[in-house]
């Protein structure tokens, strides 16, 4: 092929992958890149909304006896709080991270089921949209992101509230299922030729376990929210002690749900972690295998300690001590995890950048709120402090800590990537530092509030109580934390309209995400790799084949083995549509329907059928679609036959 | 900070379980201070060793085989804590669960939204004492609360005497409890009930064997007829008026069942589940408007006439 040919083919390849412009053409991207970046600005969105919240809690808690939010919005505001961070936030952050990411780690040139990723980002900015709708009207769910029955019950909430946050669950769940389901895809099929599964990046190994939790503990809580709307709209009696029904029947379905829930939000943090001390120690991952098994090992436990949420409702003894020992053994892994850290940067070439200080604090603070879990676990101690600030404090500790620290080190590291602007290293810094001493003043306090009896959820306490001065220390370490996280949105502002452009791998990382531009071309590779070690960029030989054979005018990707991710065949993968978008819409209506009348879901079920028979009608290469690979399927060698990963295929 | 005044603290128990709670705290505490700072070190030296490295002159790497023999040794030490930690927390649970004693006293409780029915049981059906927001105890001796909930999860919390128990709709179970030391001891709903969950307080007054009986005998009583005309024109407006449809005063007509038993309502140290201390003008406010102290409870305001206020809060007052 001569030069011009290629630059030629090039072209054509980034035609071929090119998403349509336009503001039809913008809703019907399917390019997990852009949906990725999506994901990412609205959790983040999501993410200061749920800080002002947070914000309007502290102040009204700065004093006793406040009355700048009345019982009424402040129920409303701390609900919407946990809601807005554990389902638009936390949740959707981390798996934007995997839509953008794991892609392009595993070398592909999409993520699998491009259009259903489309399909999950509206479904979850229709449900926020619907939540903070609802919130503005007085009509934001006020029973707490647990959402308790009977309190949660239409004889106790007899307005819509509770429907909103049950059916926000439901949006929300169908979201992260669908993205689930992708990311596996993706990783079990789709890895660059020579990436067997112990050369898998661990960020995506967390990426996958955390899927595959989703899949196990999702189904949970949409069983529990769809019994509560039933129960509201046509009078089920689920939960319902009245009628048979059981108030603990909830809890049970619930934790089984919410517990994973925390794991699932941590682990690809952890991910995340281990990604970024590795670039910054320039090695190998010390103890790559421990720390996949101890990934594995904490998805596992994760659904085994769901009552030490419950220790409180006075189940049996014998039970509770097996729950004892299963909160308290999944230390062992994260320990595990955090002995590996230490290890690596023990033995690395250790640079201190800004990502790094984000780690260093991810590690003071996640040891803390681990060891306050740990006392947690002991049923005795918990009756005491569970349920108040201390427990406030303690998951505070393990979610911000263990999950916000390492997505600020995540967007330092990975924004000249995305965007091709690096962020100042300057501003990170004091970013950095306000959000650090803020954080550690707001919540350090809580803990002794808890000790000295002051219980979660209350709007105000009397000026007896004597909690008010560290209540105010509390409130004015909210405000060191939002001053950092405005000083980060205005730098990031201010590189995206900047000149400076990053290179390609500005930290000198091993994975493949850094070997394409910053930012990836529409194709991610031009050439798709293939690997010859954990760190590809690191340990690839210099005459490291490329993949070759993959069509330039059309949309086709590799697909490999699972285990050895051998060439298996070439698959074409579908274009840009707007059917998502209706999907979405379609499902949206039914949804809110819903939580009026049951026939919403009759009638309201007949625009989804439509949309999706629109979304999977195929189409001809007469009408305008791509033909598929003009010779046998099978057009690749069989695994037996193939030559070993990197070789010509 | 946290001096005299109110005790609702983990930190200065007054009962046995309380305390032996708070020796499992302290071990804990000290273990887990122990813990944080040991595995810092490791961390700042892990960050000083790895940061020299990458200057002028790079010291060697410590060998893999040297790494994975530290990171084993960190491993095992922190399995044998946590199995420290686990055998440490069950014999604590065990020794404040297993009070079981043939002498308790059994009181009942049940939480309403935002308020707690106590009841003293007794074989005797005249002799059980209903009351409100307030529960007696004698000190060293154990007493069983039997509680459950009349409409939503409440959870019934005194931290210095105990750890907390949900009261669910549809169970009720067993908390036992001992105060080793007379006082008064501030409780809260633990669990969010709904709108009024930070105004949902009670008292327990922990006293001598012969003090409660004597409170307790008080307590039998039904309650006294009016001494004077103020009082008798204030038991008028209370029958008369819609009080009685809620509330019980025992030797009256007055015999509702949906609001705290009002028999010997002076006598209890506050208003409206420990929103305000029970002084006679606060009684007046909370009779007037409820609903300014604790919005959304269930007590509708009362437009009364200024006397006729001034005489119910008479005839509630004679009510020790």
């Amino acid at each position: 092929m001569t030069e011009r040919d290629e630059l030629l083919n090039g072209r054509r390849l980034e035609q071929t992958w090119a998403e349509p412009k336009g503001v039809y053409g913008w809703l019907t991207h399917v390019d997990h890149k852009s949906i990725g970046r999506r994901y990412l600005v609205t959790a983040f969105v999501f993410f200061s909304l749920g800080g002002v919240l947070a914000a309007l809690m502290r102040l009204q808690l700065s004093r006793p006896d406040n009355t700048i939010l009345g019982p009424d919005l402040y129920n409303q505001v701390f609900t919407t709080h946990g809601t807005t961070m554990m389902f638009l936030f936390a949740v959707p952050v981390m798996q934007g991270l995997g839509i953008y990411f794991v892609p392009l780690m595993v070398g592909a040139r999409s993520i699998a089921f491009p259009r259903l990723v489309a399909f999950s980002y509206w479904m979850l900015l229709f449900g926020g949209i619907f939540l903070y709708v609802s919130f503005l009207v007085g009509a934001g769910p006020d029973v707490g992101w647990f959402s308790y029955p009977p309190l949660a019950e239409s004889l106790y909430t007899p307005s819509k509230r509770a429907d909103v946050w049950a059916q926000l669950i439901t949006f929300t769940e169908v979201g992260s299922l669908a993205v689930a389901v992708s990311l596996i895809t993706t990783t079990l099929k789709l890895r660059a030729p020579g990436m067997t599964l112990n050369r898998i990046p661990i960020f995506v190994w967390a990426q996958v376990v955390t899927s595959f939790m989703v899949l196990f503990a999702m189904p949970a809580v949409m069983l529990a929210s769809t019994a509560l709307i039933l129960d509201r709209l046509v009078g089920t009696h689920f939960f319902d002690v009245e009628h048979a029904g059981d108030a603990l029947l909830w809890q049970h379905l619930f934790w089984f749900f919410g517990h994973p829930e925390v794991y699932i939000i941590f682990i690809p943090a952890t991910g995340i972690v281990s990604t970024i001390i590795t670039t910054f120690s320039q090695r190998r991952m010390f103890g790559y295998l421990a720390v996949v098994l101890s990934l594995v090992s904490t998805a596992f436990m994760g659904f085994g300690l769901w009552v030490h949420h419950m220790f409180a409702t006075g189940l049996p003894q014998l039970g509770e001590s097996f729950f004892t020992a299963a909160s308290i053994i999944i230390a062992i892994p994260t320990g595990m995890q955090v002995f590996c850290w230490i290890a690596t940067m023990w033995s690395g070439r250790l640079s201190l950048r800004v990502p790094m200080l984000w780690i260093l604090g991810f590690f003071t603070i996640f040891i803390a709120g681990g060891l306050t879990g740990v006392m947690l676990a002991a049923v005795p101690l918990n009756t005491q402090v569970h349920d108040t600030f201390f427990v406030v404090a303690h998951f505070h500790y393990v979610l911000i800590g263990g999950a916000v620290f390492p997505l600020f080190a995540a967007f330092y590291y990975w924004y000249p990537k995305i965007t091709g602007r690096p962020l100042s290293e300057r501003l990170g810094a004091w970013v950095f530092g306000l959000f650090f001493v803020g954080f550690n003043l707001t919540f350090f306090p809580m803990h002794i509030l808890g000790l000295h009896g002051m219980p979660r959820r209350v709007y105000t306490y009397p000026a007896a109580m004597d909690w008010g001065t560290l209540n105010l220390l509390a409130t004015a370490g909210a405000a060191l934390m939002a001053c950092a996280v405005v000083i980060f949105v205005s730098d990031a502002i201010r590189a995206l309209a900047s000149e400076v452009a990053a290179a390609p791998n500005p930290w000198n990382a091993g994975t493949l995400e850094w070997a394409t531009s910053s930012p990836p071309p529409n194709s991610n590779f031009p050439r798709p790799p293939t690997v010859a070690g954990r760190e590809p960029i690191w340990e690839n030989p210099l005459d490291q084949p490329v993949v070759v054979g993959l069509r330039d005018d059309a949309r086709d990707v590799l697909v490999t083995h699972v285990l050895d991710a051998e060439p298996d065949h070439r698959l074409l993968f579908p274009d840009p549509s707007i059917w998502p978008f209706l999907t979405a819409i379609a499902a949206t209506v039914l949804f809110i329907w819903s939580i009026f009348t049951p026939w919403g879901v009759v009638y309201g079920a007949v625009p989804v059928f439509v949309t999706m028979v629109g979304w999977f009608w195929p189409k001809s290469p007469n009408e305008g679609g791509t033909p598929l690979w003009p010779f046998a399927h099978r057009t690749l060698p069989r695994p037996h036959e193939a030559p070993a990963a990197g070789g010509a295929i | 900070m946290f001096g005299i005044g109110i005790n609702q603290s983990v930190l200065s128990p007054a009962g046995v379980q309380a305390s032996s709670i708070h020796a499992l705290w302290v071990l804990m505490l000290s273990v887990c201070t122990v813990v944080f700072v040991a595995v810092l070190t490791a961390l700042l030296i892990a960050v000083l060793r790895g940061n020299h490295r990458r200057s002028d002159q790079p010291s060697a790497s410590p060998a893999e085989r040297t790494l994975t023999k530290y990171v084993g040794v960190a491993v095992g030490l922190t399995v044998v804590t946590l199995i420290a930690l686990l055998v440490a927390s069950v014999w604590a649970g065990r020794s404040v669960a297993s009070l079981r004693a043939e002498s308790a006293l059994s009181i009942d409780v049940a939480g309403h939204q935002w308020w707690w029915e106590i009841q003293y049981e007794d074989a005797v059906a005249s002799r059980r004492v209903m009351s409100a927001n307030e529960i007696h105890i004698p000190t060293n001796r154990p007493v069983v609360l039997k509680v459950t909930s009349r409409d939503v999860i409440h959870s019934f919390w005194v931290p210095n005497l105990q750890g907390k128990r949900d009261l669910i709709p549809g169970y009720t179970t067993a908390l036992w409890l001992q105060a080793s030391r007379s006082g008064v001891f501030r409780g809260q709903c633990a669990e969010f009930c709904g709108m009024q969950h930070a105004h949902m307080a009670f008292d327990v007054v922990a006293e001598s064997e012969e003090e409660f009986t004597r409170w307790l005998d008080a307590m039998r009583q039904p309650g006294r007829d009016p001494p004077d005309a103020t009082a008798r024109k204030g038991r008028d407006v209370f029958m008369q008026t819609r009080c009685a449809v809620c509330h019980t005063i025992r030797g009256s007509d007055a015999a509702g069942q949906t609001a705290p038993d009002l028999t010997h309502i002076a006598s209890r140290r506050t208003l409206g589940a420990g929103s305000l201390p029970n002084t006679p003008d606060n009684l007046a406010n909370w009779i007037r408007d409820p609903q300014r102290v604790k919005p959304g409870n269930q007590m509708p305001p009362n437009l009364l006439a200024d006397d006729d206020l001034h005489a119910l809060v008479a005839y509630l007052e004679t009510l020790r």
